[in-house]
């Protein structure tokens, strides 16, 4: 809790990143007292601007803009939430792993992991979907998206264990006769844990993109609303040449809400988290007051 | 002697192994899934044209050819990569006779141009202005700059272009929609002029992506050699700024940069197969969308197998070209 309210008071980062995320949970928490079904056509009036009755405008397929923003987001962050459960999932088991065995191990999963960073992801996962065309759910998307996007961070987190293993406390807590697990668990976790936030942060971004990018390439279930495919329809009835902007702003603004909103937060976290930053601010104070 | 044996035999050989598991995935995932691609295939293109018996015939063993059915799978692998070695990605379904490989040969110069340009104008920008902003962190315009690329960096590609084509092709109609150039090819003025017009915006967003991008790391990487002490011990030995900028701070924090290049290749290519889409730009990645658009499964399969040995192959080359950067790697 005193963490909380200290980033509050000394990150203004955090203060806007917070205030956009309660405003993106307000909008997810509003999905579930939606007066229309998610996948209802001809509900409303086609295309209208905004106005007192729709707030949003509605769209050329008879949905409420607002109503239809709520649902999409609410998929659109399921669906991200799955890949990075997924993705980080691997990349920490992989990633540690190879870090703390070393020799031909890590050998043989790092150079493992390198050409996976190298093949580049998305004609692959446009090839996959083309297959699975139409029957790719949620879930099965998260998790596609997720196999997809572990060896970048799978990378990271080794290099991590390996700085970590040459750190002087690591060499003291060995000579002192600590055990390996607990060295792992007391010594080292406390510097992976910001890192780890961050890095699911971006995890998260990096999904996002991607779904919205598979789905405006009409790739995935486009019945089912996300932001992605509120912008597939829009270009699909050509929003834009029809000067039905209200259709393409909500999903385009609530995505930058989104991201920046996650992206403020997991540096602010990442930055207060880290060991070695609260230690120099504990110093800070202890010379300042 | 001792370069090519630690150094460059290593990078061969991940760029064999990169190329291998790459096709072998593009081999086997079409086997793994659910759903028969030549049926789905055929379903596709003949749903509403009628096709004489014959063609369709000849139509249906092309297809089958061409995924290499008959026989074991084993078998089949093998001659996958017979073919692969001929150059050979098969026919494309969508323009059918013309062979994949003369429709991608047709794509790359564009998407060669348009990533290689890009590349070099915000790896150049983002490293100085990077370096720039942690060597002046206090400064209105660094401070600035640092907020628009904390806004800009992680907004989803597609989103950001899809933003630009609205501002300033449709909404202030400054560029044009759609295409590569207009006009008669050739080395006129006016058709360089058109391709540059063409490409402003295209490369404009893809230069946001990665200014942003590499802004952030060139900050980060010249924060900790600023900090270090014999940055500290110029500055109180009154070296000229510019020198400490340019010698100490920029010069020892790029050779990470030449690496992180290398490896962000892939996410670039990603991102110039994304613009072309919304620029409607003539490159691999709009004859991918077209590809997807005419289930052209083929040309899918093709430009998938393209991308794999080409970055494969730039990252190579970046690898190789990095001892000549790096002095420690020379002298090993």
């Amino acid at each position: 809790m005193t963490v909380i309210r200290d980033m509050f008071r000394f990150s203004p980062s955090f203060r806007w990143g917070a205030g956009m995320l309660l405003l993106i949970l307000v909008l997810v928490a509003l999905s579930f007292v939606s007066p229309y079904d998610q996948f209802a056509r001809r509900e409303v009036p086609n295309n209208r601007p905004p106005s007192r009755e729709y707030v949003f405008g509605t769209t050329a397929l008879g949905q409420d803009v607002f109503w239809q923003a709520t649902f999409a987001i609410r998929n659109t962050l399921i669906i991200a939430g799955i890949a990075v459960l997924v993705s980080r999932a691997i990349a920490v088991l992989i990633g540690t792993f190879a870090g703390y065995v070393g020799g031909l191990t890590d050998r043989v999963l790092s150079a493992f992991t390198d050409t996976f960073i190298v093949i580049p992801v998305l004609p692959l996962i446009i090839l996959i979907a083309t297959i699975l065309q139409g029957n790719l759910g949620m879930v099965q998307l998260g998790v596609l998206l997720g196999l997809l996007d572990w060896a970048w961070p799978s990378k990271r987190y080794r290099a991590q264990i390996l700085a970590l293993r040459e750190e002087e406390f690591t060499q003291t807590a060995i000579f002192s006769g600590m055990g390996r697990l607990k060295i792992i668990w007391h010594e080292h976790f406390p510097f992976l844990i910001p890192f780890t936030l961050a890095d699911m942060v971006s995890g998260f971004l990096y999904a996002i993109g991607l779904e919205i990018t598979l789905a405006i390439l009409g790739l995935s279930n486009v019945s089912l609303p996300t932001i992605g495919t509120m912008i597939y329809w829009a270009n699909y009835y050509q929003a834009l040449l029809a000067n039905r902007w209200w259709w393409l702003l909500a999903p385009i603004g609530i995505t930058i809400v989104v991201v920046v909103a996650f992206y403020l937060v997991s540096s602010a976290l990442a930055v207060f988290l880290d060991p070695r930053t609260r230690l120099k601010n504990l110093a800070a104070k202890g010379t300042g007051a | 002697m001792d370069l090519l044996k630690t150094y460059i035999l290593p990078r061969l050989l991940q760029w064999l192994v990169v190329i291998v598991i790459g096709v072998t995935i593009t081999f086997t995932i079409p086997r793994l899934l659910p759903g028969d691609p030549v049926e789905q295939t055929l379903r596709r293109v003949t749903a509403n044209t009628a096709i004489d018996p014959r063609a369709m015939e000849s139509f249906q063993n092309a297809i089958r050819d061409m995924y290499g059915l008959q026989g074991s799978p084993v078998e089949q692998y093998f001659r996958f990569w017979g073919r692969l070695f001929q150059g050979d990605l098969g026919p494309s379904l969508g323009a059918f006779p013309t062979p994949v490989t003369t429709i991608i040969a047709n794509g790359l110069p564009w998407t060669i141009g348009l990533l290689g340009t890009s590349i070099l104008i915000s790896w150049t920008l983002g490293i100085l202005l990077g370096t720039l902003a942690a060597y002046y962190p206090n400064k209105l315009w660094s401070q600035t700059l640092d907020k628009i690329l904390i806004v800009i960096y992680p907004v989803p590609y597609f989103i950001l272009s899809l933003l630009l084509v609205m501002a300033f092709a449709y909404y202030l109609p400054i560029f044009p929609l759609v295409g590569g150039a207009t006009g008669r090819p050739g080395f006129t003025l006016a058709y360089i002029g058109s391709i540059l017009r063409h490409a402003f915006l295209p490369a404009l967003s893809l230069v946001l992506l990665g200014t942003s991008f590499r802004f952030l790391i060139a900050k980060a990487l010249a924060g900790r050699v600023i900090a270090s002490s014999y940055v500290s011990y110029a500055e109180l030995a009154a070296v000229p700024t510019p020198r400490i900028i340019g010698r100490y701070v920029l010069r020892n924090s790029l050779l990470p940069q030449v690496t992180d290049l290398a490896l962000s290749l892939g996410a670039l290519f990603n991102g110039a197969l994304i613009t072309e889409v919304v620029f409607s730009y003539p490159g691999i990645g709009f004859q991918l969308y077209t590809a997807i658009l005419q289930a052209d499964f083929n040309l899918i399969m093709g430009v998938t197998i393209f991308s794999i040995i080409g970055i494969a192959t730039a990252v190579l080359i970046a690898d190789l070209i990095y001892p000549l950067l790096d002095p420690r790697v020379r002298y090993q």
